[in-house]
């Protein structure tokens, strides 16, 4: 019984370590060596020790240090059984260098280099498309299978890309280090970046029917708060946060009780999360104060702009288009430009907007962005011109891959046959 | 850690130049080099002869091929490299940015396989 007690303890220990230190104990292990494989299979190796040690021999006082120690020695191992040469010997120089007697100090604090391996995955050697899915397997540890589905990506096909880039670090010799200050906003853009197409990968199912997917988005939102913590004198990373956050609080409006997709415009205020939107606030206000305005402020700013006009009927469109244009202007992204035509279209009529629409044709790839073509479908119906209309609700359905939102733009283009 | 730059150009961009716009080209070589030794980086660097000078060899099954021109015949082509010494990448690809080279071509930079020792 007792045994079965402290049994259990050491587990939950061990899990609530894993949870809480993962990233950091790898970090720091990562760094010193710029091995990331190596150092993902020794923290792997030190977790699966703790279990059956931590049981019969009790928990340790710093069960952080205790891990690293064990985590070191494997890592030793390792190099000495797989590589010979100067190699061996600089890894093995590196490993010995961590300070060994760690477990012995129950107050010893582990330096945090997290930002230092946040930067490296999205360091710009790392192929942009990898830089979410490493990060997402490096400071999380989440497994390739996991990553694969949400990237849509045979597993076995994420799994080698992993070890690839992986190994790119360790031999391009990327550092792990927070760039110096005047690469810091390219690279920290990059950074917010990866972070940000980890939780876009998690919205696509707002349902969160899919449990890999949904756990993305919340694994995006840990990312999103370790920058913050970790750099609080960063508007970017506060706008990034707040944008996460202001979506994410709408996520169970998103659907209706049967599944069925439901337009911000129509959603039930009441299955808003409002201590998130206060939150969301509260950091595009913090961020704000330092003046120093970017992408994802300003998209922060628009879906708190978007909630406030549904939530107290307030026409806020014209401030809604200055944030388009100053979005516009910065990122130049056609996907901005579609968005800020319906700002154009409550204010100056379906017509001005159907035109900005039409000088926006010729970009290809628009013409493969469903939201295009709902919006140019939508304009000709308020034009009146159904059956144009009714073509562009076809090329909308045909483009959309969520099978609830090509649902409702069926229900659209029903409603404007029958009508 | 050593880093290769391997510097890719096109030759025939380099025959257009003016007598007067070679020699400032090669002037900003020089200085780039000199600036290499100043900060103890450099440990090689070699101009090569034009991309037509270039003679393959291949070996296979113990015969002997030998081929007229460039391994990789593309619009850019090897002109030069530097062997240098660079803490990590990041190092590396800020001497990579100052290379003359990279602004009228392309630098690849390249981690050195470590076998000594």
């Amino acid at each position: 019984m007792a045994a079965e007690s402290s049994d259990l303890a050491a587990r939950k220990l061990a899990a609530a370590t894993a949870r809480r230190s993962y990233s950091k104990l790898l970090a720091y292990l990562a760094a010193h060596t710029g091995n990331v494989t190596a150092a993902e299979d020794a923290l792997a190796e030190a977790f699966a020790t703790a279990l059956t040690s931590w049981p019969e021999q009790g928990c340790p006082q710093n069960p952080e240090a205790w891990l690293l120690t064990v985590a070191r020695r494997r890592a030793i191992d390792v190099v000495r059984k797989q590589q010979r040469g100067v190699a061996v010997s600089r890894e093995l120089e590196l490993l010995a260098d961590l300070d060994a007697g760690l477990v012995d100090d129950e107050e010893v604090e582990i330096p945090d280099r997290r930002l230092g391996l946040l930067f490296a995955c999205a360091h710009p050697a790392v192929d942009p498309a990898m830089r979410a899915p490493l990060m997402l397997q490096v400071i999380l540890g989440l497994n390739a299978a996991t990553i694969a589905s949400a990237f849509l990506v045979a597993p076995a096909t994420m799994g080698q890309r992993l070890v690839r880039t992986k190994n790119k670090l360790r031999q391009a010799g990327v550092p792990f280090q927070v760039p110096e200050r005047k690469e810091l906003p390219a690279r920290l853009e990059a950074v917010l970046d990866a972070i940000y197409a980890a939780y876009a990968e998690g919205w696509t199912d707002p349902v969160g029917a899919d449990a890999a997917r949904r756990d993305l988005a919340e694994e995006a939102l840990f990312l999103g708060g370790m920058v913050c913590e970790l750099m609080p004198g960063e508007p970017e990373a506060l706008g990034l946060l707040s944008l996460m956050l202001h979506t994410e609080a709408r996520r169970k409006a998103r659907r209706s009780r049967s599944g069925a997709f439901v337009p911000l415009a129509q959603q039930d205020i009441g299955q808003w999360d409002e201590r998130m939107i206060e939150h969301a606030e509260s950091l595009l206000r913090k961020a704000s104060a330092q003046a120093q305005p970017g992408r994802y402020q300003l998209e922060a700013a628009l879906q708190s702009a978007h909630a406030h006009r549904h939530r107290s009927g307030t026409n806020n469109w014209l401030a809604v288009r200055q944030l388009y244009d100053s979005l516009l202007e910065l990122t130049g992204s056609p996907v901005v430009a579609v968005n800020r035509v319906l700002a154009v279209a409550e204010l100056d009529g379906p017509e001005t907007a159907l035109q900005l629409l039409d000088e926006m044709g010729a970009n290809q790839q628009l013409v493969e962005y469903q939201p295009y073509w709902a919006m140019r479908a939508e304009l000709l119906s308020r034009l009146g011109k159904n059956e144009l209309a009714g073509r562009a609700y076809e090329v909308a359905i045909g483009l959309e891959r969520d099978a609830e939102v090509r649902s409702f733009l069926q229900q659209r283009l029903a409603a404007l046959q029958a009508g | 850690m050593q880093y290769l730059l391997l510097l890719y150009a096109d030759e025939s961009a380099w025959d257009s130049l003016s007598p007067t716009d070679q020699e400032t080209a090669v002037a900003a070589y020089n200085a780039y080099t000199e600036a290499l030794t100043e900060a103890g980086a450099l440990l090689g660097s070699n101009r090569l002869q034009p991309a037509g000078s270039a003679t393959q060899v291949k070996v296979s099954d113990g015969k002997q091929q030998v081929l007229d021109g460039p391994y990789v015949d593309s619009k850019e082509q090897l002109g030069g490299y530097y062997l240098i010494e660079a803490p990590d990448l990041d190092a590396a690809l800020d001497w990579a940015a100052r290379c003359p080279g990279s602004h009228h071509g392309t630098v690849e930079v390249r981690p050195v396989w470590d076998m000594s020792g």
